[in-house]
């Protein structure tokens, strides 16, 4: 049917793949944290404080958010009693079979509602990670992208160049993929927030700005963005850039290129198709390790208390406040599919050999 | 033999397995001649100094003797990780690679789908659930256990291609079974990708316990370099500038990831010719 619209039907097909995913990263989501210990459990273990009756109310109605307990004709949990050693009689709620839970966790969070959170009730999770969103892509989308097309570039004429440029430069990117984002965030805090005192060493900006759309604001935000954005830049432009020296190498030793440089092409012409040609391999290896990336990229956001979902996450285990931590996680993935789609269709369009497979019909 | 003669020429192998051994070496015999006890010697943050080389942490410990358990455990992590993560991918790829048909999709589906999915998601969500219990040998494998997708994807290629080879069609006329055709005639064509699979996995098994222990999810009870780490950050030591509870676990965990990278890409140098130096 879709036969006349090879690039749509790809498209359909990946879209496909990718709402696979999503549903495995669901069951995921729902399944891992029930392995170590039952959220029942976990809910009526909550203590934040304060009047124990308020405590009661706040985890009763924990138990019905989530769907966790049997609800009665009027909407109450249903208690069982149980004896403990001691022979006092305890109010137990009475729990809902798993694949009830599994049926509601998956109803509702279609529905776009992950309860709320523990810590900050009645505060939603959906409200509490719409606070961080915006940082973490601010953050993480430029560095990503920017240390791509960067660290390209810099491999692409480490490749061409060879000698002492590339002796020089090689070693040089290694050492900065192989310093994991944690710690060159730790060193670029320690030099240039404590030492020399040049940046803030933490927050998303100045403690005492009120958010808003003003220039005062938005210059605090640019000021405080500068480390965290180079500790993430740096490190994913020198990873790119060694897998692009050795793609651009491989490229360069190929026929066509011989042949061009025989006729006399040149050279940033020449350039040019090595550049095209190696990138390719390269969006996919984009797409591979963006998982990684925006793990990292995470923990990153810590070191520099961003006000990201890196820290509501880090708060979140602090406080054991289980929803907040599903919530980002699921959050987190169905960033990552998307941005993994995004660059699927990228490479459809791009290249020619993946258009020319779909037009004559194969996938 | 003549493949260790063509790595010890590259300058770039000899640094990495040096540096890597030199780390070895402090794990295994600087216990030798430290003093491993974890007591309260000092003052909260004591400088370096009076007998403390790396001074002493929030809680008084003398943090030679910190790092000392930590280097150890992490590359202990490190490798149980690496040996799980590498064995299961190897496993994984090199059957779906070499069976093709419906084994083989279905085997790259579930490396596909799991290859989205981020590592450290998915580490965090188990680490969270497990409220107590979480020892050195379950965090490792937690990670080796999720950090297979990509050696079962890079393994499946390579076996893939090796599948339509000659010698595999020879030993197939002559009888050999799959497991036999595997274990003989393609396993030994991989052994050195494998062998490059394996030092990653150690590398990024290190990084991932590092980077769960920043999240305040690692192992409990004990001690390794993204603890140290995390300890520091947490009781102040970045925004004081005490350098002394920040740098050295740093440099270690880099020089680590650092050495085996080179040795990796060396590796990868000496086995893809076209990658040489001319």
């Amino acid at each position: 049917m879709l036969k006349q619209y090879p690039t749509l039907r790809f498209i359909l097909q990946r879209a496909g793949w990718y709402l696979l995913t999503f549903l495995v990263a669901v069951v995921i989501n729902f399944a891992l944290p029930r392995l170590g210990s039952d959220p029942v459990d976990i809910i009526m273990g909550q203590n934040s404080g304060g009047d124990p009756a308020m405590q009661e109310i706040k985890r009763v109605s924990f138990l019905k958010e989530f769907g966790l307990a049997k609800l009665d004709d009027k909407g109450e949990v249903v208690y069982d009693s149980v004896t403990n050693a001691q022979g006092v009689k305890e109010r137990m709620p009475v729990k809902k079979g798993i694949v009830e839970q599994f049926t509601t966790y998956v109803g509702k969070t279609l529905q776009g509602d992950l309860g709320s959170s523990f810590q900050k009730y009645p505060k939603k999770v959906t409200e509490v990670m719409g606070d961080a969103v915006p940082w973490t892509v601010a953050l993480q989308l430029p560095t990503i992208v920017f240390g791509w097309i960067i660290g390209n570039l810099l491999g692409a004429l480490a490749a061409y160049k060879r000698g002492t440029f590339d002796r020089v430069f090689f070693p040089m990117a290694l050492l900065f993929s192989a310093v994991p984002f944690f710690v060159f965030g730790m060193l670029l805090v320690y030099f240039f927030a404590v030492q020399w005192g040049m940046f803030p060493a933490m927050g998303g900006f100045a403690a005492d700005i009120v958010p808003g759309f003003n220039l005062e604001f938005f210059g605090s935000a640019a000021y405080h963005y500068v480390l965290p954005f180079f500790s993430i830049f740096l490190i994913s432009a020198g990873g790119q850039a060694i897998g692009m020296r050795s793609m651009g190498i491989y490229e360069l030793g190929t026929d066509y290129i011989k042949y061009a440089k025989w006729l006399g092409v040149k050279e940033t012409r020449i350039l040019l198709y090595v550049f095209r040609n190696a990138m390719l391999p390269q969006l996919t290896g984009l797409a591979l390790s963006l998982g990684a990336m925006v793990g990292g990229a995470l923990i990153t956001e810590m070191i520099f208390s961003y006000p990201g979902l890196g820290m509501a996450m880090l708060t979140a285990i602090q406080f054991n406040d289980y929803p907040v931590i599903q919530g980002v996680t699921l959050i987190i993935t169905t960033c990552v599919l998307i941005a993994n789609f995004t660059v699927d269709i990228l490479i459809a369009f791009l290249d020619p050999r993946v258009k020319a497979g779909l037009q004559m019909g194969g996938n | 033999m003549k493949i260790l003669k063509n790595l010890l020429k590259s300058p770039m192998f000899v640094i990495g397995i040096g540096l890597f051994l030199g780390t070895l070496f402090l794990a295994f015999l600087g216990p030798l001649f430290a003093n491993m006890s974890l007591d309260r010697v000092a003052s909260s943050y004591a400088p370096p100094g009076d007998g403390l080389l790396l001074g002493a942490d929030n809680l008084g410990r003398n943090y030679v003797a910190l790092l000392l358990h930590g280097l150890r455990n992490s590359l202990y992590v490190g490798f149980l990780a690496g040996i799980i993560a590498t064995t299961v991918g190897t496993l994984i790829g090199i059957y779906g690679g070499f069976k093709g048909g419906i084994i083989d999709d279905i085997l790259s589906v579930t490396t596909n789908l799991f290859i989205v999915i981020p590592q450290l998601i998915v580490l965090i969500l188990i680490s969270a659930s497990l409220k107590d219990g979480r020892s050195l040998t379950l965090i490792a494998v937690i990670i080796g256990a999720t950090g297979w997708t990509w050696s079962a994807r890079a393994v499946r290629a390579q076996s893939a291609a090796l599948k339509s080879r000659d010698h595999i069609a020879l030993a197939r006329i002559n009888g050999d079974g799959t497991f036999a055709i595997l274990v003989k005639h393609i396993l030994p064509y991989l052994a050195s990708y494998v062998f490059m699979v394996f030092i990653i996995q150690i590398a990024s098994g290190i990084l991932s316990e590092s980077a769960i222990s920043m999240l305040g999810l690692g192992p409990m009870d004990t001690q390794s370099l993204g603890i140290i780490l995390n300890d520091a950050k947490a009781n102040g030591a970045l925004g004081d500038g005490i350098w002394w509870g920040i740098f050295p676990s740093t440099i270690l965990i880099t020089t680590i990831v650092f050495s085996l990278y080179l040795i990796n890409t060396s590796m990868e140098g000496v086995f893809n010719p076209r990658l040489r130096r001319e």
